[in-house]
């Protein structure tokens, strides 16, 4: 009992902890890519206890969703990044909920997020809106594929499960099916947590953004609590990625040591995932929205191919 | 335990329809009067029916009671089952909430409206839904069947004087009777194998029937109960039907009358053919992911409330039928145990998607009563005035759309699981399908998110579009008792999932020869798990109790925020330019304008704008903005097909010259020939 309740509150500092930290990190890496100095890995702590520190303005015309959705987006980021495995294969909340929970949990956080979007009654929320959701519908079908490609090799839908059958045999990645699944997935993770090409999170032009749009009424602590749970679903995102398919340094085993080797692993291959995603957003503009459902299709045929050649191999 | 209390309640709940009809028709001329006696009567029978089907449920062997009657292979025969006792659970239940929703609703319809006949159809309805749920008799089945389709007709052409509801019911009747012929087909071979209509004998029956029989019969069932049920493509009676009717009614027509196909889908499939083709579970699942991604995919596109739930009854049914076809494919290849998981979560969907479209379109029959209009573009802001509808609608959106920890997740995940297993269980190209059938679920699911964010905001939040939103007042209090119920009904199976599941024992012990529920609780009874030893596990309690562990220092960092730096209301953004008002905001159109240009190729949209000028083509005084899509199955399928029946009509005239000497030389041409085929055999 007293190592469920030590694992999970060390996880959940975790993940409140190094969200932020990984967003900033990926701000910084991505300016130096640019030549730019960039605003230091730190940003996102202070911009989030900033906003914390701030009176708040609640649009004229919205009801008691556009208050209840930064809880919401918050709550179930959290939640599910209780469930994902990070340094060891031990999630406390594994049994709670495997990988379909995850991503429907994530789904719930985007419709509360899509309704304070339209609850403002402004036509940017309701652009921003209409495009998550839309961007999301199609990129569900190619992130099951790739996950069930992964869930069918480990016969489990249980994260735990599934990176226990990882570490088992860490170069299985390799494989052409874990490697098509690994593509297919990295282009939801893109598309998922809103960056170029898909998104730019750095825009406040109405012609390209769509996370920004939804959330531009929001302000102060509502604000910092939404920007948070959005830092750590990419967290989520990517440990999925890092774990499930390069379970190195996790250890079946839960000690104070294999916790502390896990960290070190966990923050190497985050960072290296890290610096994938900057060198694709410095390396393409963004696509016009239209655009997307095709890198989208891409993923879903990538996804199937993987699910084709496990059947194969 | 004694047969006699499920004998009991489920005769009294008989009793109070039947009596519910004659005294709602006989108290015509008195609109008050007919009103209580109308819902105190399907109340009772629901209280009764629902107590029937609990005892029913729970005491293991099935109930039969038979009366003959003179005429050959019909007799009065009725059976009580676990399945017929779950079809009978879902009735009461809807059966209940609609009842005491109609209390108030029916107030409006006094000194307009013939309440005594609308009373006299309703409580028909929910006889013959007892009665079809109870059959054991392939005639008592199909004249339950029928009545059933004749009272559906009836409320669905409720609104007489209005031509779409007139159109909406001739094509409900013709879609009915070809569904009726097919099943009549099927029966005949089943009592031609038997010598017998009973249920029970098609058993043994179906077992000696050649491979070939055996499939003409399970098409001919499929075609049957999927007309019924909505499947694409036999669906264009339903987005016409059920929104016309009153909207107490479309709760109960999209609720539990579709739900009578996959009720005789069941019922036939894996229990009175024993075998079906191996295909056969195949074909099913194919139907169902074809219904559930066109079904979600159509919904998108409409922008009436009603039509747009109705839309979506076609995508859950699709929904039920993978569980449904993934069932029958591990029965044929021999796994009970992943066969009765698949079962639950097809029958569990049911029961779902029974309880939060009941509430949608109890909902969406508020908005209606409050602004009398179903186009959702003159809708917006109704969560102020009408507070309770709103998170009544809020709950069942999230639930329809599969978003944890409701009622609608629990079930989807569950056909998930099953759909991953039949990998495993499977061999040849079928393993594929699984998963990609699971992927189509995934967008099934996303869709219906984004449907439901529309037509929950479009609806609700932001500013009144029109006059009748902005004056819209709270629909009466047994309206909102009647949506309450079912509220707490979608949170409870959320949550309470894992003790609710043993109501499935018996099902699958009976159909499938095999307990199963006890595979799928595991963690002292609040883990729900796929059945396999390492599979998926999932618990909806401990999920919403996280949820809101985990907002609760959230909540209390933004208080302590709020308290020092203060909170105030302020204009939205309106890029500089005063007076935002709701001609700014997003329309439904317009939130599902991505999703049409993405989908082209099945929409085919057309448009068409018309711009009045004054000065400078910048500043149009008016605008015209027309905008449809193409309804292909119509176009496509059922233009053709009328104008075929048509011409061979055309030509059947002739022989119809109206003289008399003819029609007496047919009688007696066909006497003789019928007397020849009597010799012959």
């Amino acid at each position: 009992m007293t190592e469920v309740l030590t694992n999970s509150g060390l996880q959940l500092v975790l993940v409140l902890m190094v969200a932020p930290l990984l967003s900033g990190m990926i701000k910084t890496l991505k300016a130096r890519l640019q030549t730019r100095r960039g605003p230091g890995i730190l940003q996102s702590y202070r911009d989030i206890f900033k906003l914390l520190r701030k009176g708040m303005v609640i649009p004229e015309t919205a009801s008691w969703i556009f208050s209840a959705t930064p809880y919401v987006v918050f709550g179930t980021a959290t939640l599910v990044g209780l469930m994902i495995p990070m340094t060891t294969t031990h999630a406390p909340f594994s049994l709670f909920g495997g990988v379909l929970a995850v991503v429907y949990l994530l789904a719930l956080g985007r419709f509360f997020l899509a309704l304070g979007g339209l609850d403002t009654g402004s036509s940017f929320g309701g652009l921003g809106s209409s495009r998550e959701m839309t961007i999301s519908a199609i990129a569900e079908p190619a992130m099951m594929l790739a996950i069930f490609t992964v869930a069918l090799g480990a016969n489990s839908t249980n994260l735990s499960e599934m990176a226990k059958v990882a570490v088992g045999q860490s170069w299985r990645f390799l494989a052409p099916s874990q490697m098509l699944a690994f593509a297919a997935l990295f282009i939801v993770l893109i598309a998922e947590t809103g960056r170029i090409p898909v998104d730019n999170p750095a825009t406040h032009l109405e012609l390209t953004m769509i996370h920004e749009a939804m959330v531009l009424e929001y302000s102060g602590p509502y604000l910092a609590l939404i920007e948070w749970g959005a830092s750590i679903k990419q967290l989520v995102l990517m440990t999925l990625l890092v774990n499930t398919f390069f379970p190195f340094g996790l250890s079946s085993n839960w000690t104070a040591q294999t916790v502390g080797v896990g960290l070190v692993f966990y923050l190497a291959k985050l960072l290296m995932l890290a610096c994938m995603i900057v060198l694709v957003e410095t390396t393409n503009a963004k696509l016009r929205l239209f655009r997307v459902p095709e890198l989208l299709m891409v993923a879903f045929i990538l996804g199937a191919l993987a699910l084709i050649s496990t059947f194969l191999f | 335990m004694n047969a006699f209390p499920v004998s009991a309640a489920f005769a009294l709940s008989l009793a109070a329809y039947f009596a519910g009809a004659v005294t709602s028709l006989a108290s015509w001329g008195k609109p008050s009067m007919a009103r209580n006696i109308c819902c105190g009567a399907a109340f009772a029978g629901g209280a009764m029916g629902g107590l029937a089907a609990v005892l029913g449920i729970f005491r293991g062997t099935p109930v039969h009671w038979s009366v003959r009657s003179g005429i050959p292979l019909f007799a009065y025969s009725f059976s009580y089952d676990a399945l017929s006792g779950f079809f009978n659970l879902i009735l009461a239940i809807l059966t209940i909430a609609v009842s005491i929703y109609s209390l108030g609703y029916l107030e409006e319809f006094e000194g307009r409206r013939n309440i005594g006949i609308f009373g006299f159809l309703f409580h028909l309805l929910l006889l013959s839904l007892t009665i079809v749920f109870t059959a054991a008799n392939a005639f008592l089945f199909l004249i339950g069947w029928e009545v059933m389709a004749l009272a559906s007709y009836g409320l669905v052409a409720f609104y007489h004087e209005q031509r779409e509801s007139r159109q909406a019911g001739l094509l409900y009747l013709i879609m009915a009777h070809a569904d009726v012929g097919c099943l009549l087909l099927g029966f005949a071979l089943l009592i031609q194998g038997s010598g017998s209509a009973e249920f029970a004998s098609f058993h043994t029956a179906a077992a000696h029937l050649s491979s070939g029989r055996q499939s003409a019969a399970f098409v001919l069932f499929f075609l049957g109960f999927g007309i019924k049920a909505g499947v694409i493509p036999f669906h264009i009676w339903l987005p016409a039907a059920h929104p016309v009717a009153p909207s107490n009614m479309s709760a109960l027509l999209s609720g539990i009358v579709i739900k009578t196909g996959i009720y005789g889908m069941t019922r036939i499939f894996l229990d009175s053919l024993g075998g079906v083709p191996s295909w056969a579970g195949l074909a099913v699942l194919i139907v169902g992911v074809v219904s559930a991604v066109l079904g979600v995919l159509y919904a998108l596109m409409e922008h009436d409330l009603k039509r747009l739930l109705a839309y979506h009854s076609i995508e859950n049914i699709g929904i039920i039928l993978m569980g449904l076809g993934a069932a029958l494919i591990f029965r044929v290849a021999g796994h009970p145990l992943l066969a009765g998981v698949a079962l639950i979560a097809a029958m569990f969907h049911t029961l779902n998607h029974a309880i939060f479209k009941c509430l949608l379109f109890l909902g969406a029959g508020s908005v209606l009563h409050s602004t009398g209009t179903r186009n959702m573009e003159e809708m917006g802001g109704l969560i102020r005035p009408m507070p309770v509808t709103a998170f009544c609608f809020l709950i069942g959106a999230v639930a329809i759309s599969g978003l944890p920890p409701l009622n609608g997740f629990v079930s989807e995940w569950l056909t998930y699981q099953s759909l991953l297993a039949g990998f495993g269980a499977t061999g040849g190209l079928t393993r594929i399908l699984f998963p990609l059938a699971g992927s189509m679920l995934a967008l099934t699911g996303a869709l219906a998110a984004a449907c439901f964010v529309k037509a929950f905001a479009i609806t609700f939040l932001a500013l009144p579009r029109g006059a009748e939103a902005s004056q819209a007042h709270e629909a009466p209090r047994s309206m909102l008792v009647g949506m309450g119920s079912l509220t707490i009904a979608c949170v409870a199976l959320g949550l309470g999932v894992t003790w609710f599941l043993p109501v499935f024992n018996a099902m699958t012990e009976q159909l499938l020869g095999q307990r199963v529920v006890p595979n799928l609780v595991t963690g002292s009874g609040f883990v729900l798990s796929a059945g396999t030893p390492h599979g998926g596990t999932v618990s909806t309690a401990i999920i919403a109790v996280g949820l809101l562990v985990l907002a609760l220092p959230a909540a209390l960092l933004v208080s302590r925020a709020t308290k020092q730096f203060g909170r105030k209301r302020g204009p939205v953004w309106d890029c500089g330019l005063p007076g935002l008002s709701e001609e700014n905001e997003y329309t439904a159109t317009g939130f599902s304008k991505a999703l049409r240009m993405i989908f082209y190729v099945l929409y085919k949209p057309r448009r068409e704008i018309q711009a009045v000028f004054d000065v400078s083509p910048y500043f149009p005084k008016e605008i015209r903005f027309e905008s449809e899509i193409e309804p292909t199955f119509e176009k496509w399928l059922y233009a053709p097909l009328q104008e075929f029946i048509f011409r061979v009509s055309s030509r059947m005239r002739t022989i119809q010259a109206g003289s008399i000497h003819a029609y007496l030389a047919y009688i007696f041409v066909t006497l003789v020939l019928l007397l020849l085929f009597g010799v012959r055999r």
